[in-house]
């Protein structure tokens, strides 16, 4: 299988690797450069459970290959936390029990925080309809859908 | 499975590349990329091109031409193109959208393809290095589809004038029950003059209700006139049973949502 060379930020950092050609960006950001916060659940586009951003956009990397970054800024859960504290929505979602077993977590917050970038100050059903590719087996919906509206609440009270 | 890529800035290499065997080409990836990660062994190199004008919308003197590789979220937050904002927000989820291209709708098989609905009713022309085909006949005749296509074009309809509704059964997304398009054109009185109705999930593929159609034309748009259109809006479907729907169902409800549709 042919090499290719791919290079993006991550997170802010540079990032330049070899990969097998075709990788999805999933399987190059787990296996190859180390961060396993997007979580590989159906690889089908269906679970969301592998969200990131791209360029600004959510974007599912079990479907995305890594080749097509090339440029690219990716920002991925585990770039959230500053200095060991954590971003408002993380924390949001630990306080409201938004979590139980965690694996949709980082996807939620993918798109969760995409959503606060561009409307900070969302409805609910503006909550809703920004994770509705986003599917959990624990939770329920409902604390993961007043998590973010805790964050936008608490992010709009931080920039008052 | 890993797969190779090979990217080409012109139209032209990547139509060269396209006619090896095993070779696909990558649109916004939804479903070829999912195909492969499920183990479709038919697949063994990818071809994508990034000529410029495969991203480009051009909205002018009411014509529109979307280049193949917009994906639907662009479409949705195009000013010139409010009235079709629902019809590409009918795509997927948020994620979903970022990815999925016009190009790549029209080879979408159901319960999938409802942007391709909407453009069925548009009458739109789907262009690639080989030329220009109507929708229709190029519906009829994808799967052997060699040639990239290149965009669509079609003429702006206001919003009113176009009509689009899709039937899930989860919401906010969810996949098709069916999807249903119309391009209704009124006379001053109000009886309908010329009419487009496009189906989603009521075939393979999506197909005109050609007897609803028929049956619209000098009637007004009331619970009695468009009643006989209704009767035959099931006419020459043939929708698959899938996890979503059984066929009978599809078959029940259409009439009941086109006549809403009609009525909106
Ligand atoms: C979770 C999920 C939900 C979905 N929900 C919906 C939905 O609600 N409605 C809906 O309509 N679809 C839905 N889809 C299907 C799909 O995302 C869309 O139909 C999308 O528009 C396909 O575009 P793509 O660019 O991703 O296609 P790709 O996967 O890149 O390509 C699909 C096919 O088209 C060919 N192709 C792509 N572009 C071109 C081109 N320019 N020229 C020639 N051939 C080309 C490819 O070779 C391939 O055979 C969903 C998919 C997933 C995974
Ligand atoms: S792993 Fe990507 S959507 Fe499920
Ligand atoms: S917390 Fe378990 S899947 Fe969402």
């Amino acid at each position: 299988m042919a090499k290719v060379p791919v290079q993006f930020t991550l997170n802010g950092a540079e990032k330049a690797e070899f990969i097998d050609s075709g990788t999805t960006l999933l399987n190059a950001l787990r296996d190859k450069i180390g961060d396993t916060s997007p979580k590989g659940g159906c690889h089908q586009g269906t679970c969301g459970a592998c969200s990131v951003i791209i360029d600004g956009e959510l974007r599912l990397s079990c479907l995305t290959l890594a080749e097509t970054c090339n440029g690219a800024a990716i920002i991925t859960t585990s770039g959230l936390s500053e200095g060991g504290v954590l971003h408002p929505l993380q924390r949001a979602f630990l306080d409201a029990f938004a979590t139980q077993c965690g694996f949709c977590t980082p996807g939620m917050i993918m798109a969760a925080k995409v959503l606060l970038d561009h409307t900070p100050n969302p409805s609910r059903d503006e909550v809703v309809e920004a994770l509705s590719g986003n599917i959990c087996r624990c939770t329920g919906y409902e604390p993961i859908i007043q998590a973010v509206l805790t964050a936008a609440r608490s992010n709009s009270q931080n920039a008052a | 499975m890993a797969l190779a890529l090979q990217t080409f800035s012109t139209v032209k290499d990547a139509n060269a590349a396209l006619r090896a065997a095993g070779t696909r080409y990558l649109g916004g990836g939804t479903l070829v990329v999912r195909a492969a990660n499920e183990g479709d062994v038919s697949l063994s190199s990818f071809v994508r091109s990034t000529e410029p004008s495969l991203s480009a919308i051009t909205v002018s003197s009411g014509k529109v031409s979307i280049g193949a590789s917009v994906t639907m979220a662009a479409i949705a937050r195009h000013p010139g193109l409010a009235a079709l904002s629902g019809a590409a927000r009918a795509v997927g989820g948020p994620a979903i959208r970022n990815m999925a291209t016009v190009g790549g709708n029209l080879f979408a098989p159901a319960p999938y393809g409802d942007f391709t609905v909407a453009l069925l009713a548009l009458d739109a022309t789907v262009s690639s290095d080989n030329g220009d085909l109507p929708i229709e006949a190029f519906l009829a005749t994808r799967e052997s589809n060699q040639a990239i296509v290149t965009a669509v074009r079609f003429e702006l309809r206001t919003e009113g004038v176009f009509r689009f509704l899709k039937v899930s059964r989860v919401k906010p997304k969810g996949v098709s029950v069916l999807s249903i398009a119309a391009v209704l054109e009124q006379a001053p009185d109000g009886t309908v003059s010329s009419s487009r109705i496009a189906l989603g999930c009521m075939a393979d593929r999506p197909m005109r209700a050609k007897a609803a159609e028929k049956a619209l034309v000098g009637r007004t748009l009331t619970s009695d006139g468009i009643a006989p259109a209704l009767t035959v809006a099931s006419d020459d479907t043939s929708p698959a049973t899938d996890p979503i729907a059984s066929a009978w169902y599809r078959t029940q409800v259409l009439p009941v949502h086109l006549g809403r549709l009609l009525l909106a």
